[in-house]
């Protein structure tokens, strides 16, 4: 239905919410947006509860500046801090149980494949390096290799948040945390290479340093999740209460973890490659 | 596979003709879920439950069901069917014993979430040591979930509970999930005669919209705006919230028993209404329970019989006014708790004259003989214990 659903009907339009008013006026329904007019139109999350400073409610703002069909999105997400925001944007968001995301996704996008096969429903998984590596280990893995058509986005903040910081499978050996009294004892878990492995055609792994290519990662990823099979992307957000870094300090330090451990990349598959360089110069050609 | 023609629910489940086979519980199962109109299934191995999802794997196959796979684990299996009746597909799954423990965090929610659908749960042990043989405790672990839960005596109860659960569950003020269950192995893996509705018959499809809570499909305006979840606003509100709707789950969890009584001729059945001594029993003990009330009749005992179909909703009202006059409740169960007899003893006013017993677990038979031992101490008679060597 997309935009159709969207729609105010006529008449009604001074009985809606005025945030409902403006969404359909002055939000991202039916168009695309440039992330770096953040603040020009009206955004698919505005409100959210998370700390100040928290890098990971930046990326979840941009996240939803970069959905190519907003109107026809399911975002998916698990306990942690992520779903603090997930919970408030204009997009529907399942939240169902500990770590079941991406089983929840596979049911539902396969439900939508059924009930709409000539429309495009995007799913979206998003959740934390608990809910995706630790808890959900086996559904995300599974998802992956049963080449479910949607996309996983893991916001890593290398720490139970919101449970009050607590060691997880991606938080880097020797880090002394909760539940890790003498510093965690195994190394980070690989997650892009399981990724790899598991049967994504497309993985990208970032730090939040640069709001035009998270933008385009993020659609890749949804673009090709659409045709091909399971996209990842790995994307490091920070928990500054956790690590005590300084509120200020948020970006330099996703700087800093850029240039050791989160330097960009993104691995697609030839089929996958084909299809943006054709998709893109497409759009080129419109554009001249 | 034939053609199948969508039929009015109504008549399916209560008017169309009936065709008597011969057949397995686990193929009963399935020949239901064959006439259901199933969009999906999803399916995980454990013996004894693995029999009714191979065949509904080939009712797939067959191009009955749109789509089915094999998950990863029960909690994958029971996350993904919530995933699906969120997107607005009929789905279906089973499981047994272990297999409904891993997945139950999962199931537990499936009323919170409004997710209607049908579990088949072909019980067997579940505690330590290992059998997989058919005790039914886990039924004991489905009670405070919220869902219905119905207790198939046999193979033409497995039938018709699963062909109706699709109906009851998704009915708009009730639209929880629903339960079916029957021991594995005395059921699942042995014969009976079904009387089933005609092969090219089947149910409506379901309509998502027809919901107290729309599908997740974008499809519903208006379009969902910012907002607070629950959670996040206070301890207060996330008190209220959860209150209410859970209150809203029991309630239509009780709304489903209008049903019960239209689909299933209702929560129980009664067999001799002017007993002295009755047996309350659910599940193949209602089967056992059958056969003392014949071995009484032939020694001249008044005994009657009280099968409950509905564990959940269950049956207060209806088992308080049979057991008014009754001298004595007996409650043979398959199971070490007695799940049954607390439910029971919670139900009636004189509840000292339930006789807890007798229960056989770790999924042994139930010989009659042990239920007729409780209805001679019932009537007070005196019986030398005959050993045969």
């Amino acid at each position: 239905m997309g935009l159709e659903y969207v729609r105010i009907s006529p008449g009604f339009e001074r009985y809606m919410p005025k945030d409902y008013v403006d969404l359909v006026k002055y939000g991202q329904f039916g168009r695309q947006v440039d992330v770096q007019q953040l603040g020009q139109f009206k955004e698919l999350v505005e409100e959210h509860p998370m700390c100040a400073g928290c890098f990971m409610a930046y990326f979840i703002r941009i996240f939803y500046a970069s959905l190519p069909n907003p109107e026809d999105t399911i975002v998916i997400g698990t306990a942690g801090c992520a779903r603090l925001a997930l919970s408030q944007a204009a997009v529907p968001f399942v939240y169902g149980n500990y770590g079941d995301t991406n089983a929840v996704a596979s049911g539902l996008k396969r439900a939508l494949t059924i009930r709409f096969p000539d429309k495009v429903k995007d799913v979206v998984v998003i959740a934390g390096d608990g809910g995706l590596i630790d808890i959900g280990f086996g559904m995300t893995m599974h998802s992956w290799f049963r080449r479910e058509k949607f996309t996983t986005i893991m916001v890593d903040n290398e720490v139970y948040g919101n449970t009050g910081g607590q060691e997880s499978g991606m938080s880097p050996k020797g880090v002394q945390l909760k539940m890790a009294p003498k510093g965690k004892q195994f190394d980070k878990i690989n997650a892009v290479e399981l990724a790899k492995v598991a049967g994504c055609v497309y993985v990208a792994k970032l730090a939040p340093t640069n709001p035009k290519r998270i933008a385009k990662t993020i659609r890749r990823a949804i673009l090709a999740a659409r045709h091909f099979g399971p996209t990842f992307i790995h994307a490091y957000t920070s928990c500054n209460i956790e690590y005590s870094i300084p509120t200020e300090k948020v970006l330099e330090d996703a700087r800093k973890r850029e240039k050791q451990d989160f330097a960009f990349y993104e691995w697609m598959t030839d089929e996958v490659r084909e299809y943006f360089e054709e998709i893109e110069k497409q759009s080129q050609e419109v554009k001249v | 596979m034939p053609e199948q023609r969508v039929v009015d629910a109504d008549y399916l489940l209560l008017e169309a003709p009936r065709e008597r086979k011969f057949i397995t519980g686990a193929q009963a199962m399935a020949e239901a879920v064959k006439r259901a109109n199933v969009d999906i299934a999803i399916a995980y191995p454990i013996t004894p439950q693995s029999e009714v999802m191979h065949l509904v794997g080939d009712l797939w196959a067959q191009g009955y069901l749109k789509d089915y796979y094999r998950a990863e684990e029960e909690y994958g299996a029971m996350s993904a069917i919530a995933g699906a009746v969120r997107g607005g597909a009929r789905a279906f799954t089973a499981t047994s014993g272990p297999g409904l423990l891993r997945g139950l965090e999962a199931i537990a929610s499936w009323p919170g979430h409004r997710i209607p659908a049908v579990l088949g749960v072909l019980t067997r042990v579940v505690n330590a040591p290992l059998s997989i043989q058919p005790d039914n405790i886990e039924i004991a672990y489905l009670l405070n979930c919220g869902m219905v839960v119905l207790h198939a005596e046999n193979q033409q109860d497995v039938f018709d509970f699963t062909l109706a659960g699709f109906v009851i569950s998704e009915k708009v003020d009730v639209y929880i999930p629903v339960a079916v269950c029957t021991e594995g192995f005395f059921v699942t893996h042995a014969k009976g005669y079904v009387n089933m509705t005609p092969e090219d018959m089947k149910l409506p499809p379901r309509d998502p919209y027809k919901a107290p809570v729309p599908p997740t499909d974008c499809e519903i305006p208006p379009a969902r705006i910012q907002r607070d979840a629950p959670v996040q606003k206070s301890n207060f509100m996330s008190y209220l919230i959860h209150a209410v709707w859970q209150q809203e789950v029991w309630a239509s969890n009780i709304r489903a028993m209008k049903y019960i009584y239209k689909y299933l001729g209702g929560p129980i059945e009664v067999v001799n209404p002017d007993a002295e001594v009755f047996i309350v029993a659910s599940g193949c003990a209602a089967a056992q329970g059958r056969e003392a009330v014949r071995y009484a009749q032939m020694e001249g005992l008044n005994v009657g019989l009280v099968k409950v179909k509905s564990i959940r909703p269950f049956p207060e009202k209806e088992i308080r006014e049979v057991l008014k006059k009754a001298k004595a409740v007996i409650v043979p169960e398959h199971n070490i708790v007695g799940w049954l007899a607390k439910e029971v003893k919670a139900t009636i006013p004189d509840n000292d004259k339930v006789i807890g017993g007798p229960r056989v677990y770790g999924g042994m038979t139930l010989p009659v003989e042990l239920i007729m031992e409780k209805i001679y101490d019932a009537f007070g008679i005196k019986k030398e214990r005959k050993v045969v060597v």
